[in-house]
């Protein structure tokens, strides 16, 4: 506020202001992102330890690390030529006097309370362990390895996804909160009881529609089967193969989404200020834009943050339905053949990508955001 | 609040909602008297005896309302029913008995199979059984007699020899066509009988024969792979699905409010603790967790639904509450009960909870299908109550059978239709409710 009010008074200064505004308003927006950053990797720490101390309840986590250790130790003794003469007491001898020693030095003695710290610092750098039975199609049976692959396929999915919903979402609402009470505007009204049905849900009845009946389009897969050389063909048939999961996850929000951003807009569009522009005269686009677009934006991030933030939680029940081989998919495939350690690994790293987005979400929210970049409350 | 209600009755869509939600409510109060839970418990765990009178994935039988060419629905005739004629003569070394089974065949297309489930007593040796069957134009084909056992099941479509003598169609499609006549494709419809002779060779023994044409639809809901009853998971899974959502829904509003009523009232430390408790919330997966937990621990439904409510205590609810909470907060009445002197406690549940009632009933109903769309999630990622028939069990059955692929669309829409009404109902009513309880815009 003092700015603004600075800039009128003083228009003599006005050569400079601009360069010194915008370099005040990027330290205060690194200071609030950098702030940000700070809190929510603390909250990350957290929420990893809390996910290792559910999962190690069962004793699970230790598990996975014997395992580990027990299979590297005897592999180590098998490959090793020196160790071919000793007899088969000497060489199991010889394996529990080793594997004894590396759980010693990784701390597996310890009284959990420490354990749970060294979990805590395996996770955080994603040192995850190996799986038992799945493997990455390279055939690493790293968790790190399964989860680095399947990433992408999911980022690529839910980031189309949510930027289509966002835009369809943005500016029917935007229009609509023009047409109070238009028939189109009772039209989503009515249809926003379809939202309590989550996307997955819809995707059967879409495979059903346009899969089984129609035979229009893929029943699931990223891609047709075996993939397409070239770029452009992949390309094409990775687009056919997510047309319905991104139709069914427009489906399952757009009419909330809808219907509560413009409410939103109605919200700000009552505002004195909003009045006022309209007495002056200005253009129904400057209003819309200058006016009620963007005090709104912010709120309306806020929630689309949740939205995103639920579309990565109900990744795997979506990822099944869909056949997609991505991060979802690959947990409930753990699920189903027990592969503790990627069944922790994928938890780890759904919460990596909450605040991931959580974080991103942020950036945004400070660079639309005008007590962020003013500063002030 | 009277008022109010009467208020709410004037949008024709919580009509619709109301009704389709008492609706759900009457289904489940019959399906657990008509089934008690043992018994539909065992009965979904599914043995052969059970259910071996019915069709594998048959539809339902209401499909022929919308068929022109009607479909054969199966045709189960037990031994003590009264069209069965059962004529027994004593000989000098046991029994002869006749046996009459008359049915109605009055479908477009052929039956999927046939099966003659005989029960015989007797003392040492087997009877001895023939059969032929009558077709309404008066065509008798015999088929070839046998032993039979205490239990006996005679299958008409597995006997080669019946089939070579029907032109190389199995039982099912020859015994039901004229086979002089080139019209192989479509069965005479009429009264067909089957004639069933036994012999036994003692006093004491007794046959009995029960009849099972299958059919290509099955009851009211039709049949899975395992020739399970669909109806029995459908109506079970009324009330699980309105248990599971609506202790989820109270379970989290609960404590929520009661966390959001704490943080707002007592502020400072206590506040900015429980928001940063709320936050790192927001970074645990919620679905992920819950399949940890599922794959880990147990995935009875309880201990999902303890795990569902402790994995929101400290929800997104919390923050909205939390501000509902501060604009009470400074209402006059507040002040005068703390300025009487007030405990705390009496404060947030007797004085700001209650206040906040009304508001959050909307919220309220709107997260009931939230959770009962979970548990099927659930059940779909196969992590479900492995003891109950749930409407998302019979989903994740149709999936991985292949329902989809093999046109058995019956089996996924019918659970489908079922959680969407009962999704649309809440929210339909819930949305209603919101309107009227807090407008917003309405003096727009």
């Amino acid at each position: 506020m003092a700015d603004s009010t600075s800039i009128s008074v003083a228009p003599t200064g006005s050569q400079e202001k601009p360069a010194t505004k915008s370099l005040s308003t990027f330290l205060r927006v690194t200071k609030y992102t950098g702030a940000r950053l700070l809190s929510l990797a603390v909250t990350v720490v957290i929420g990893l330890y809390l996910t290792i101390l559910i999962a190690n309840m069962g004793g699970y986590v230790d598990t996975i690390r014997l395992a580990q250790i027990r299979e590297e130790v005897n592999a180590g003794i098998a490959g090793n030529p020196a160790f071919r003469t000793l007899t088969q007491e000497q060489r199991v001898n010889l394996a529990n006097e080793r594997i004894q020693s590396r759980v010693h030095a990784m701390g597996m003695d310890q009284p959990f309370i420490i354990r749970s710290f060294i979990y805590l610092k395996d996770a955080v750098i994603l040192n995850l362990g190996r799986a038992y039975n799945m493997a990455s199609n390279s055939g690493s049976n790293e968790v790190r390895m399964i989860i680095i692959e399947r990433l992408p396929p999911t980022l690529i999915l839910f980031g189309v996804a949510d930027l289509v919903l966002f835009f369809i979402a943005l500016f029917t609402a935007l229009g609509l909160s023009r047409k109070y009470g238009s028939w189109w505007d009772k039209l989503i009204v009515v249809l926003t009881p379809l939202s309590s049905a989550p996307g997955w849900f819809y995707g059967i009845f879409l495979i059903l529609i346009f899969a089984s009946v129609l035979k229009i389009l893929p029943f699931g897969d990223m891609v047709d089967a075996p993939p397409p050389s070239g770029f452009f063909p992949y390309l094409v048939s990775l687009l056919k193969h997510m047309v319905l999961p991104i139709f069914a996850y427009t489906l399952s929000s757009i009419f909330l989404s809808i219907f509560s951003w413009r409410t939103f807009f109605l919200i700000y569009s009552s505002e004195d200020y909003v009045e006022m522009a309209k007495a002056k005269g200005l253009s129904d686009k400057d209003i819309q834009s200058k006016y009620i677009l963007r005090p709104t934006l912010p709120t309306i991030i806020t929630n689309f943050a949740l939205l995103v933030i639920s579309s990565w939680v109900g990744a795997p029940i979506f990822e099944t339905v869909f056949n997609w081989p991505g991060l979802g998919r690959a947990l409930y495939k753990a699920v189903a053949l027990y592969d503790t350690p990627v069944i922790i690994g994928e938890t780890v790293i759904f919460s990596y990508l909450l605040a991931i987005t959580i974080f991103l979400l942020d950036i945004v929210y400070a660079l639309v955001d005008p007590r962020v970049k003013v500063g002030g409350e | 609040m009277f008022k109010n209600i009467k208020e709410i009755f004037r949008y024709p869509s919580v009509i619709f909602g109301v009704a389709i939600i008492i609706g759900l409510l009457i289904l489940s109060v019959y399906a657990v008297i008509s089934i008690p839970y043992a018994k539909a418990v065992s009965l979904w765990r599914g043995s052969e005896a059970d259910w071996y009178q019915n069709p594998k994935t048959a539809g339902p039988v209401w499909l022929n309302w919308f068929r022109k060419d009607k479909l054969p629905v199966t045709i189960d005739i037990k031994p003590d029913d009264e069209v069965i004629t059962k004529t027994v003569t004593e000989t000098s070394s046991g029994k002869v008995i006749d046996i009459t089974i008359p049915f109605n065949f009055e479908a477009d297309d052929f039956a999927d199979d046939m099966a003659m489930y005989f029960t015989s007593s007797f003392d040492s040796a087997p009877p001895f059984v023939g059969m032929s069957v009558i077709s309404p134009d008066g065509t008798e084909t015999t088929i070839s007699g046998f032993k039979i056992d205490r239990k006996f099941s005679y299958r008409f479509d597995q006997d080669k020899k019946l089939t070579k003598k029907l032109k190389n169609l199995v039982a099912s499609q020859g015994l039901f066509v004229d086979l002089k006549s080139d019209n192989l494709t479509k069965p005479i419809k009429g009264e067909y009988t089957i004639k069933i002779q036994a012999i036994t060779f003692d006093k004491n023994s007794d046959v009995n024969a029960e009849l099972v044409v299958y059919g290509q639809l099955c009851g009211w809901a039709g049949t899975d792979i395992l020739r399970r009853d669909l109806g029995v998971a459908l109506l079970w899974g009324t009330p699980i699905a309105l248990m599971f959502g609506l202790l989820a829904a109270v379970g989290t509003t609960l404590t929520q409010l009661i966390i959001a009523g704490i943080s707002a009232w007592f502020g400072g430390w206590v506040d900015t603790l429980l928001q940063r408790i709320t936050e790192v919330n927001m970074v645990l997966p919620f679905l992920p967790m819950l399949m940890m937990i599922g794959t880990f621990y147990s995935r009875s439904i309880f201990v999902i639904l303890t795990a569902v409510i402790l994995l929101s205590i400290f929800g997104q609810g919390v923050l909205t509450f939390r501000s509902m909470f501060l604009q009470v907060k400074e209402s006059p009445y507040i002040e005068a009960a703390r300025s009487y002197g007030a405990s705390n406690r009496r404060i947030i549940f007797q004085y700001m909870v209650p206040r906040l009632i009304p508001m959050l009933i909307p919220q309220f109903i709107v997260l009931i299908p939230s959770y009962v769309f979970l548990e099927a999630s659930l059940a779909i990622l196969g992590l479900g109550d492995p003891t109950l028939p749930t409407w998302g069990k019979v989903i994740q059955d149709a999936e991985s059978n292949g329902a989809l692929y093999q046109g058995w669309y019956y089996w996924v829409i019918e659970p489908s239709i079922l959680l969407m009404l009962t999704g649309l109902a809440f929210s339909v009513v819930g949305y209603a409710l919101d309107r009227v309880f807090n407008p917003r815009l309405r003096g727009q």
